[in-house]
């Protein structure tokens, strides 16, 4: 294709001072658009903070929440935000191990993204629980009483392996950070150098220190791979291990973790847009990238619409009557606009992604990615509701909308998360400057270009890269 | 400490399950509902509400269906049969009741899925429910295939019984509070009562001495409440109770997702056997002419 030259992962040209002074850029004092995107943020928030102070006063009632709707959008939401956190393990962890180095621009808010959507996950099963006050009993804790948790219940791995991902990526995001981190001390000034002087953990970049990070990176992503894949597979569970038709579906594990990863991809392409226009980025977060990463999120999103089809073929053709009644309720009962709406958003959106033109238009891919989140918040309250409101005994059929409460504490979920974010991006460096430096190299290296011009300092009279880390960052470690 | 007792737990369920029985069970409670009886009175459901301080929670709510109660009559109208002679069997016919409470299950759905271990099994075979450890998941209602669960989705205390009301609630059972899950506990305060008081004679439990408030109320004796032991080991010298006469007799056995009847007229039957929840009540089918 002539079009590859045009179309580059990361322009090989680039001058490592330029990607420290690039990525430093980005954590300067913030403009009026971010003030702004903070405002929509808390304002969603108190959204949430109304909505769950009355619900907390008055009982799950005011959810609309009824029997047999024992659970609703609260749980949609947590398995939504859940499967959003998976797509910043694919590219950190796994596209590492597969050695695709058309990640590293990309990986580290994707990764942020990962944490931060854990956190606001973490935050529904608390939210949903009739009563909050206790929620820490689900965790193994000593106690006089010599009560222990259930540990048969789903319920229960649910908040063991939240728990344990949210810290371990929180740590990997840490780790992978440390390298930035020596960056923006030697450079920063005020509150911000202690912040950083402190969590670079006295990184000098000497080559014994570029191997133990290597060597611990590597292991934290090949931890982080299974432990990715095994808490979605648990989310599931939570449907999975009960009776319910429409619930009890054996290929849900590897359906959710589909979906998951469906759903952070479209996420990442969301957030990839939105830093791309508001830092500026175009040489990071370059069209080829934005490509393959559509490419990964096309694929995927046939692996999910090919799980779809084999959940319904599987409860065709295993004639059991009340599955297939919820399966014909969700085709043709109340609930088929969302349904569809989901098929639409879910299966037929993504094939905008298969056309080239449009996977390298900024605004399309913008709506599509937008759409197949949509359609995968749908697909999660597909999954819960319509069982709910068709089970077994048909005396406890019913169809119940969720009220005010429950859209409220949904909406200031995006706040919350949008909020997390914005000020990682403020306070981190949300690009990976180490990362891009390597790729550079490595880029210089398979071209055949000399490699020392990149690395010089003092591009076009620009400020000092760095002090210290002038020949840290990536040289002896790569 | 607990890891022990979650061991004995476990092995005890595998044992009973394995051999099929109930032999370390002290008792097993065990209901028959007849269902030729049964005239959609709703008294049982009103003995219910009184004898287990169930909140009466208004008509806006329960048409909600945030309502409490244990023990609900189910009505089933016969489809209007709208063939060749056009008449309708919903005239004829009218409604079908079906008693439904708490099952009772000896594997019951609902208590694995609770994370905090507020639903177990006791040694009566009963299905018990801690209102206090409940944390209000709900995931035990969800995984219910008989939906015999009931949430407090609102605080009922204030509404339900505005003084001097709440005099009339039973000192021997628990208010419950907003945010907790509950259900029909086979009267479990009564049952309690009456075995204190065999200890304390130190006799055996009688056949009948304990009644549950529905089969104590109904008025055409449709719910016959006991427990089932006898049935199961003879040995013990333990007389068969009328339950587990009326089991025998349509030939419905406990733990079996499929009854082998050898005489198929025989009314015997347990909601969703299929579902392999292996409950403790048996329904007698109505039988009527068409």
């Amino acid at each position: 294709m002539q079009n590859n030259e045009v179309y580059k992962d990361i322009n090989e040209d680039l001058k490592w001072a330029q990607i420290n002074k690039d990525v430093l850029k980005s954590m300067e004092n913030p403009r009026k658009g971010y003030w702004i995107s903070v405002a929509v943020c808390l304002f969603l928030i108190s959204f949430a903070v109304v909505g769950e102070v009355y619900q907390y006063n008055v009982g799950m009632g005011a959810a609309n929440l009824n029997w047999p709707h024992m659970w609703d959008l609260y749980i949609a939401t947590f398995i939504f935000w859940i499967g959003m956190s998976h797509a910043g393990t694919l590219l950190s962890a796994i596209l590492h191990i597969m050695n695709a180095d058309w990640r590293k621009p990309i990986y580290r808010f994707a990764e942020a993204m990962t944490t931060f959507s854990l956190m606001t996950a973490g935050l529904f099963p608390m939210i949903h629980l009739g009563r909050l006050w206790n929620m820490y009993w689900v965790l193994p804790y000593l106690t006089d009483r010599g009560i222990w948790p259930n540990f048969r219940s789903p319920l229960v791995w649910d908040a063991f392996a939240i728990s344990t991902y949210l810290t371990s990526s929180a740590l990997f995001l840490f780790i992978g950070m440390i390298p930035d981190l020596a960056i923006c001390r030697d450079n920063a000034r005020g509150w911000r150098k202690k912040l950083y002087t402190a969590l670079s953990l006295g990184w000098r970049g000497d080559d014994r220190q570029w191997r133990n990070f290597r060597r611990t990176y590597l292991i934290m992503a090949c931890f982080l791979i299974p432990l990715a894949v095994s808490v979605h597979s648990i989310v599931s569970s939570d449907f999975a291990m009960s009776i319910m038709p429409g619930w009890a579906v054996t290929s849900f594990p590897p359906y959710f973790v589909a979906g998951a990863l469906y759903s952070g991809c479209a996420a990442i392409i969301t957030l990839f847009i939105l830093l791309r226009y508001y830092f500026r980025w175009e040489e990071y977060m370059t069209i080829a990238i934005l490509e393959k990463t559509a490419k990964l999120t096309f694929a995927i999103a046939m692996v999910w619409t090919y799980l779809n089809l084999i959940e319904f073929a599987s409860v065709w053709y295993g004639h059991s009557a009340a599955d297939k009644e919820v399966l014909l309720a969700k085709f043709f009962g109340p609930y088929a606009p969302f349904f569809w709406g989901m098929i639409f958003c879910g299966s037929v959106v993504p094939f905008a992604l298969a056309f080239e033109k449009l996977r390298r238009h900024l605004p399309t891919m913008m709506v599509v990615s937008i759409l197949l989140n949509l359609g995968m918040w749908l697909e999660r309250w597909m999954i819960v509701t319509p069982t709910l409101s068709l089970s077994y005994h048909p005396i406890a059929h019913d169809v119940m909308w969720p009220s005010w409460v429950q859209w409220f504490i949904v909406a200031g979920s995006f706040g919350w998360f949008g909020l997390l974010f914005l000020v990682f991006v403020k306070v981190f460096p949300s690009v990976s400057m180490y990362e891009c430096k390597e790729m550079v190299l490595h880029r210089r290296e398979l071209a055949n270009k000399e490699i020392s011009p990149v690395m010089a300092n003092n591009p076009g009279g620009g400020a000092p890269a760095t002090g210290v880390s002038s020949k840290s960052p990536g040289v002896e470690g790569s | 400490m607990s890891l022990s007792n979650l061991i004995d737990d476990w092995s005890r369920y595998r044992k009973g399950r394995e051999e099929g029985g109930f032999h370390d069970y002290e008792h097993m409670w065990g209901m028959s509902i007849d269902l030729n009886k049964c005239i959609g009175c709703n008294a049982c459901s009103v003995a219910c509400y009184a004898e287990n301080n169930l909140a009466v929670v208004g008509k806006e709510k329960f048409e909600k269906g945030q309502g409490m109660h244990w023990l609900r009559v189910e009505r089933y109208w016969d489809e209007p049969d709208l063939g060749e002679e056009r008449t309708s069997e919903f005239q004829q016919h009218g409604a079908s009741f079906l008693p439904m409470m708490c099952q009772q299950c000896n594997a019951a759905t609902c208590e694995p899925v609770c994370p905090v271990a507020a639903t177990y099994h006791t040694p009566d075979g009963l299905n018990a429910q801690v209102y206090n450890r409940c944390i209000g998941s709900r995931y035990c209602s969800n995984n219910c295939p008989f939906r015999l669960r009931y949430f407090n989705f609102w605080s009922y205390y204030e509404d339900s019984w505005p003084a001097p009301l709440q005099m009339q609630l039973n000192p021997d059972i628990s208010v419950r509070d907003m945010g907790v899950m509950e259900k029909c506990t086979f009267c479990v305060q009564r049952i309690r009562t009456v075995k204190d008081t065999a200890r304390m004679e130190d006799r055996k439990v009688r056949d009948g001495e304990v009644q549950t408030a529905c089969s104590q109320t109904c008025p055409t004796g449709a719910i016959e409440f006991g427990d089932m032991l006898g049935m199961y080991d003879p040995e013990t010298g333990v007389a068969e109770t009328r339950v587990t006469k009326m089991w025998r007799k349509h030939q419905v056995e406990l733990g079996k997702t499929k009854q082998n009847k050898q005489t198929p007229e025989m009314r015997g039957y347990r909601v969703f056997e299929f579902l392999n929840t292996d409950p403790c009540v048996m329904y007698l089918d109505r039988v009527r002419e068409v």
